[in-house]
C-alpha cells in the first residue's frame, strides 16, 4: 500500500501544479460562494439588529443606539428551552422522514436495478418525472388530498409531504448503488447455502451502506431546513427550525436572531454528519 | 451408485440445443472435468449441477435422489465461480466462515473449521484481510477454501484458473491435485484448457455442441481419441482421410490421402469405410535413415519447417506424396536446438500400433 502511494503521481512538481490546476476552481468556487457567506452569517449572528430590520452599524453615530458585537442572540437560544424543543422536534420530523424514505425508496430501487437494461432509463425518469412541475403547485395539490381525509394542519400531514417531495432524493443513490452490484455474489451466496432473506442481509444490504447513507443525507439535511412543507400542510402551530429562521428574517426581520438559528442549525447537522461518518467507520472496522 | 449421476439431461434456449441428452455418473472423491470449446454446454450442465437452471428432460441425481425440488441454497453442492465471486464486504475469513454460518453451525465449529480450510489453502496469515488487498492467485485460494470449508458433497469448479497467468496456473494446478486428494471431496471442473484437463483429471467428458464426444481417462482421451474433433481439440495431431482397404484381427490397413498405404491398429471398421487416419507428432519418429523397415509405417521427405520449443523441437515436413506432417524430437542434449536443418530430406517412421482410425 505505502508503496504505492510513494509511486504516485503528484509527489513531483509538475503532478502537483497540475493538480492544483484542477482543484482550484472549484475551490475558489467554494471559498467565495460558501465560506464567505457563511463567515458573513457568522458575523451578523454577532450583531444587533436594526431598528427597521437588517443589522445595526458597528460603530455607534448616536448615543445609546445599539451597535457592536455581542452573544445575546446565543444568550437567548441557550436561555430558552422551546428553541432546543423545536430543534429537537424539527430533528425528529427529519430523522423519520429520512426512514420512511428508506423503506419505501429501497424496494424501488432494488426493482429497477434488477429489471432489464432497456427499462432502466424509463424507470427513473419516471423517479424524477414529479420534478417536471412547480414544487408549491405538487405540495398544495396534498391539502386537496389531505383535506378531506381529515389529516391536514397535523404533524402527519407534515411527514406526508416531507416524504413525498424527498423520496427521490433516497431512490437514486440507491438505485446508483445496488446497480453497481455484481450479480454473481447473490449466485455465491445462494450456493453457498444462503436464503433470500439471509442474501439480502448478508450480501445486498451491508454493500448497499453507502447509498443508504448518501441518500440519507440527500433527505435528512433539506427536511432540517424546509419551511414551505411544515407551512402548508402543518398550519401555523407546528413549527421547524426552518420557520422559525425563515420568521426572523421576513416576519420578525430580526436578523441576527435568524443568522443565529442558521448558524446553529450548520453547527447540529455537522454533528450528525460527523457522527454518521464515526459510526460507519466504526462499523467498518467491526465487519 | 455413482454419488452424481446425470442422466439423459437436455436444455435447450429457444431453438438452440445448449445440453443435448448427456448422461454421466461421477463417483464419489473423483476429479471429474467436462472440457469443451466456449459454448458447448459445460457451463450450462453446471448451472444444472449447481441448481441455477434446470434441464429441460432429463435428471440430475446425488445419491441416487433427484434434485429437481431442491433449490441451489439446499444441495450440499458448492461452486467456484469463474470470477472468484468473494464478497467484497467481508475478511477473507468472513468470507471461508460464510457457508458454516447459513448451515448453523457453532461459534466454536465455525472457528475451527474456517482456520483449517485456511491452512489447506495456505492462506491462514491473510484471514483479516479484505479481498481487494489480494492477488489472484490468494483470490482463487479463498475461493477455494470457501467451497470446501463446509464439506460440500461435490464442488463445481468453473475454469477457476483462466483468470491466472501461466506460471501460477501450473502452481495452483499442482495444489489443486493434492487439495483434492486431501479433501476427498468429488471435484467436477469445467474448463476449455486441454492441458489442464489432462493434468487435473481423473477422467474427462469432451463436449461439443451439447454432446459428449467422448468419456475417458486422460491418456485414452489423448491416446485413442474417439472421433476428429477430440482428436483436434487434444493436443497436436496429424490428421489425414483415409480410407479402409482391409481390416483383420491383427491390423488395419488403410490408404490415407498424400501418404498411402499405412498400417495401423486393429478397429471395428470394414472395407471401404471412409474416415479420418490421426498419429501424435511424439509418435512419429524423425530420422535420417529407416529403423525397422519391416514393422512400421515409413515415409521419405523434406523438412519444410522447424520450432524451437525448448524442451522439444517440432519439424514439419513435406512428404513425397503430397502430406504435410508434424513430429516430435525431445532435445536430451543441451545446448542442441535441432537435429536436422530445413531442407534436410528425412525418414518419417511409426510402428503400426500407433496412430488411429476415426470414424467419421
Amino acid at each position: 500500500m505505502s508503496e504505492k502511494r510513494d509511486n504516485a503521481p503528484g509527489s513531483g512538481l509538475a503532478p502537483r501544479l497540475s493538480r492544483w490546476a484542477v482543484s482550484g476552481p472549484p475551490l475558489l468556487f467554494l471559498v467565495a460562494f460558501f465560506v464567505l457567506p457563511s463567515l458573513i452569517m457568522v458575523v451578523a449572528s454577532l450583531r444587533y439588529p436594526g431598528e427597521f430590520g437588517g443589522l445595526a452599524p458597528l460603530i455607534a453615530h448616536t448615543p445609546g443606539e445599539e451597535a457592536g458585537l455581542t452573544v445575546e442572540n446565543y444568550q437567548f437560544f441557550f436561555g430558552d428551552w422551546i428553541y432546543a424543543a423545536i430543534f429537537a422536534k424539527s430533528f425528529g420530523v427529519a430523522a423519520l422522514t429520512t426512514l420512511i424514505c428508506l423503506v419505501m425508496a429501497y424496494p424501488v430501487a432494488l426493482l429497477i436495478a434488477r429489471s432489464p437494461k432497456r427499462h432502466r432509463n424509463l424507470m427513473t425518469l419516471l423517479v424524477i418525472l414529479p420534478f417536471a412541475s412547480n414544487f408549491l403547485v405538487r405540495v398544495y395539490a396534498w391539502m386537496i388530498i389531505l383535506g378531506p381525509l381529515d389529516l391536514l394542519f397535523s404533524r402527519t400531514a407534515v411527514i406526508v409531504g416531507m416524504v413525498y417531495v424527498h423520496l427521490p432524493f433516497m431512490i437514486l443513490p440507491l438505485y446508483t448503488n445496488l446497480e453497481k452490484h455484481d450479480p454473481v455474489l447473490l449466485d455465491a451466496a445462494q450456493d453457498l447455502g444462503a436464503n433470500a432473506w439471509q442474501r439480502f442481509w448478508r450480501v445486498t444490504f451491508p454493500l448497499s451502506l453507502p447509498g443508504i447513507f448518501s441518500g440519507s443525507a440527500l433527505v435528512f439535511i433539506p427536511v432540517l431546513g424546509m419551511f414551505a412543507i411544515p407551512e402548508i400542510l402543518g398550519g401555523k402551530d407546528d413549527w421547524l427550525v426552518g420557520n422559525m429562521i425563515k420568521e426572523s428574517f421576513l416576519g420578525t426581520r430580526d436578523w441576527p436572531f435568524g443568522s443565529m438559528l442558521a448558524i446553529m442549525l450548520t453547527v447540529a447537522v455537522l454533528a450528525v454528519a460527523g457522527m454518521a461518518a464515526w459510526l460507519s467507520r466504526q462499523g467498518v472496522a467491526r465487519a | 451408485m455413482a454419488l452424481l449421476e446425470i442422466r439423459n439431461v437436455s436444455r435447450r434456449f429457444g431453438s438452440l440445443v445448449a445440453v443435448d441428452d448427456v448422461s454421466i455418473a461421477i463417483e464419489a472423491g473423483e476429479f471429474f472435468t467436462l472440457l469443451g470449446p466456449s459454448g458447448c454446454g459445460k457451463t450450462t450442465l453446471l448451472r444444472m449441477i449447481a441448481g441455477f437452471d434446470l434441464p429441460d428432460a432429463g435428471q440430475i441425481l446425488l445419491d441416487g435422489r433427484d434434485l429437481a425440488d431442491t433449490p441451489p441454497e439446499q444441495r450440499p453442492i458448492h461452486t467456484v465461480f469463474q470470477s472468484y465471486a468473494l464478497f467484497p464486504h467481508m475478511t477473507v475469513a468472513q468470507n471461508v466462515a460464510f457457508p458454516l454460518r447459513m448451515s448453523g453451525k457453532s461459534p466454536q465449529d465455525i472457528v475451527r473449521l474456517t482456520r483449517q480450510a485456511l491452512d489447506d489453502v495456505h492462506l491462514s496469515d491473510k484471514s483479516r484481510h479484505y479481498p481487494h488487498e489480494l492477488s489472484g492467485g490468494q483470490k482463487q485460494r479463498v475461493a477455494l477454501a470457501r467451497g470446501i470449508v463446509n464439506k460440500p458433497r461435490v464442488l463445481l469448479l468453473d475454469e477457476p484458473l483462466g483468470a491466472l497467468d501461466a506460471k501460477l496456473r501450473e502452481e495452483m494446478q499442482l495444489e489443486l491435485i493434492n487439495l483434492q486428494r486431501d479433501v476427498g471431496i468429488t471435484f467436477v471442473f469445467v474448463t476449455h484448457a486441454q492441458y489442464e484437463a489432462l493434468a487435473l483429471s481423473h477422467r474427462i467428458a469432451v463436449m461439443n455442441e451439447g454432446r459428449i464426444e467422448q468419456l475417458d481417462e486422460p491418456s485414452r482421451i489423448y491416446g485413442f481419441p474417439r472421433n476428429r474433433f477430440v482428436a483436434n481439440f487434444i493436443g497436436n495431431i496429424n490428421l489425414l482421410d483415409a480410407e479402409v482397404l482391409a481390416a483383420s484381427a491383427a491390423e488395419l490397413r488403410l490408404r490415407v490421402a498424400g501418404l498411402g498405404e499405412v498400417h495401423a491398429p486393429p478397429a471395428a471398421a470394414s472395407p471401404g469405410q471412409k474416415g479420418s487416419f490421426a498419429v501424435r507428432p511424439e509418435q512419429v519418429r524423425i530420422g535420417s535413415h529407416l529403423d525397422a523397415p519391416q514393422r512400421t509405417n515409413h515415409f521419405a521427405g523434406r523438412v519444410r519447417d522447424l520450432l524451437y520449443i525448448g524442451d522439444v523441437t517440432t519439424y514439419i515436413v513435406d512428404l513425397a506424396e503430397g502430406a504435410q506432417f508434424e513430429a516430435l524430437l525431445p532435445n536430451s542434449s543441451p545446448g542442441r536446438a535441432k537435429f536436422f536443418e530445413v531442407g534436410d530430406p528425412v525418414i518419417l517412421e511409426w510402428h503400426h500400433d500407433a496412430g488411429a482410425f476415426l470414424r467419421e
